[in-house]
């Protein structure tokens, strides 16, 4: 492979210095060809949105895993003061009873001290309440098996503890739970829809960047470049645009949860902030929720360079 | 469907020959040369290039056998936002060699072809003849088997156009199929023993050179 020292009379390398600011390494698709900031700005937006719907759907699953183990495990019984009944005797039996049930793990009566404090935030405290007949409360917390047994327990009460009410918060946690599953069944359908919104995007921006580059196309090909070296050149750019957008909508969402969760915080003791609290687990998404995010942001980069790459690459496969 | 170009014609570009392919404007070379080149299927006949049935090809073949063929085209079509170098750099760039490697052998031909003063400069500021000499790098530059130019000496004044003529001869000699298309009768007579295609009213007719 030496016709070209033998056509120009020179031994190829020889007294030659090529100079040092030779510009020998521009992309051959030109930056300029392809609608890069609008392209980012979708990109951005789109993963500000996945990002946010993902992040808010991992807070309400958390949320709802730590309801599903503090509540389901605990239940109440409720004695209501009757006429002419020993109160104290009635929650006595009733402890007791619950005591011999099976799969119950610690019973606790809570005094009638206690019970007036629960009730004090409603009624204020400068209210004598001995008067009054004030239900009283026990909590049992059931052994920490798959499924308790509760069942047992209200025909063990029933049985032996006529006037015990037993509550399992059963009814108010499966609404809770009904809820949390269809927020994030509803986010996963946002995100696939953000998501695939977005790679049309993308489509739409690699194929007129293609028919921007036609000509270059058409070049590279007579020069002999392989179908997969020129989609290459395409998917280097389009990587790039997603890893900018991506990064963008990336941070924007980590700023916008590290704002909501110091803002929860400031309001967590206003009215209401209980509640959000109760759905969000305080806005704080944790080290997981971010590597998710940004996980989240570093998949639409390379979606979008991988996409880009499959369609440049099926449109020359079409060229003749 | 439109009126046949050329028909009924037949011919055979025989390893390390030399031929001018010549005939009127719009007679139908440049059609000749992209057949040749595969960016054009015939509506019918058969193409062989390389021993193979063009239209047996696969895409990687083409590809692969492109890399066998250097081509100078009419209008040049060097890409824009590439300097001279880049341009004619091309062909072993997208092969997947190291810069490194070739910058010497495209310097080299570079200063050949009287462009060592303008390997940084962009297409938009080259002169016609400048344009083509770098067309004529890059279809040369990776020493193809077949080397197909369109009109490479259309741009270019006399004295060039007969160094550049000696170019194809000598690259001819160390063993390159050429096919030069142009209706330049002096360059023709310089190199007396070429064949000659004649394209004409769609038919060809061929006259083996005078021998030396
Ligand atoms: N893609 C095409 N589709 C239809 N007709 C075409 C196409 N390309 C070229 N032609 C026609 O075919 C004829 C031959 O064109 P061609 O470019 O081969 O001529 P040429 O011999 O190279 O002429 P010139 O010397 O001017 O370069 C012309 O009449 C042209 O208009
Ligand atoms: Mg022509």
């Amino acid at each position: 492979m030496s016709a070209v020292p033998s056509l120009t009379g020179r031994q190829a390398g020889q007294d030659i210095q090529p100079d040092k600011a030779l510009r020998r390494d521009m992309p051959l698709v030109p930056a300029s060809s392809i609608a890069g900031r609008a392209l980012v700005i979708v990109i951005a937006i789109m993963t500000f949105l996945a990002c946010l719907t993902a992040g808010g759907a991992i807070l309400v699953a958390g949320a709802s895993q730590d309801w599903r183990g503090e509540v389901s495990r605990e239940v109440t019984i409720q004695i209501k003061p009757a006429p002419g009944q020993d109160i104290d005797a009635a929650v006595a039996k009733a402890v007791e009873t619950a005591r011999k049930a099976p799969g119950v793990g610690d019973v606790r009566a809570l005094s009638r001290q206690e019970s007036e404090q629960l009730l004090e935030p409603w009624l204020g405290n400068g209210l004598d309440l001995t008067e009054l007949p004030i239900p009283r409360l026990i909590v049992v917390r059931m052994q920490d098996l798959k499924t308790p047994d509760i069942a047992a327990l209200r025909e063990a009460l029933a049985a032996q503890a006529p006037g015990a009410n037993l509550d399992d918060h059963r009814l108010w946690l499966s609404r809770l739970d009904t809820m949390a599953d269809a927020i994030v069944i509803f986010a996963s359908l946002l995100f696939l829809l953000m998501i695939s919104a977005m790679t049309m995007a993308v489509g739409f921006a690699t194929r007129g960047a293609m028919a921007g580059n036609r000509e270059i196309i058409e070049v590279l090909h007579f020069v002999g470049a392989a179908d997969s070296y020129i989609s290459r050149q395409f998917q280097t750019h389009f990587l790039r645009l997603g890893l900018r957008g991506g990064l963008l909508g990336g941070a924007l969402a980590a700023l916008f949860f590290a704002g909501a969760s110091a803002l929860s915080a400031w309001w967590t003791n206003s009215v209401g902030g209980e509640e959000i609290g109760a759905l969000f687990g305080a806005f704080s998404l944790g080290g997981k929720g971010y590597a998710a995010i940004l996980c989240v942001a570093i998949a639409i980069a390379f979606l979008t360079g991988a996409m880009s790459r499959i369609i440049v690459f099926r449109h020359l496969r079409r060229l003749q | 469907m439109g009126v046949e170009i050329v028909r009924d014609l037949s011919f055979s570009i025989k390893p390390q020959s030399f031929q001018f392919l010549t005939g009127p404007s719009g007679a139908g070379k440049t059609t000749l040369l992209r057949l040749m080149l595969l960016s054009l299927k015939p509506t019918r006949g058969i193409v062989k290039i390389f021993g193979q049935d063009a239209s047996t090809l696969d895409k990687d073949s083409i590809t692969s056998l492109r890399r066998r063929i250097g081509v100078v085209f009419q209008d040049f079509r060097l890409l824009d936002h590439l300097t001279t170098y880049e341009n004619v750099a091309l062909p072993l760039r997208v092969m997947g060699r190291v810069e490194a490697n070739y910058r010497a052998e495209v310097v080299e031909l570079l200063r050949w072809v009287g462009l060592g003063e303008r390997m940084n400069a962009l297409p938009a500021v080259l002169s016609g003849g400048e344009k083509q000499r770098a067309a004529i790098a890059r279809a040369l530059i990776a020493r193809p088997e077949l080397l197909l130019a369109d009109e490479p000496t259309g741009n270019v004044d006399p004295g060039l156009a007969r160094r550049l003529l000696r170019l194809f001869v000598e690259l001819h000699k160390s063993g390159t199929a050429v096919v030069i298309a142009t209706h330049d009768l002096a360059l023709m007579d310089q190199f007396g023993e070429a064949r000659r295609l004649v394209v004409g009213d769609g038919r060809l007719q061929i006259f083996d050179g005078e021998s030396p």
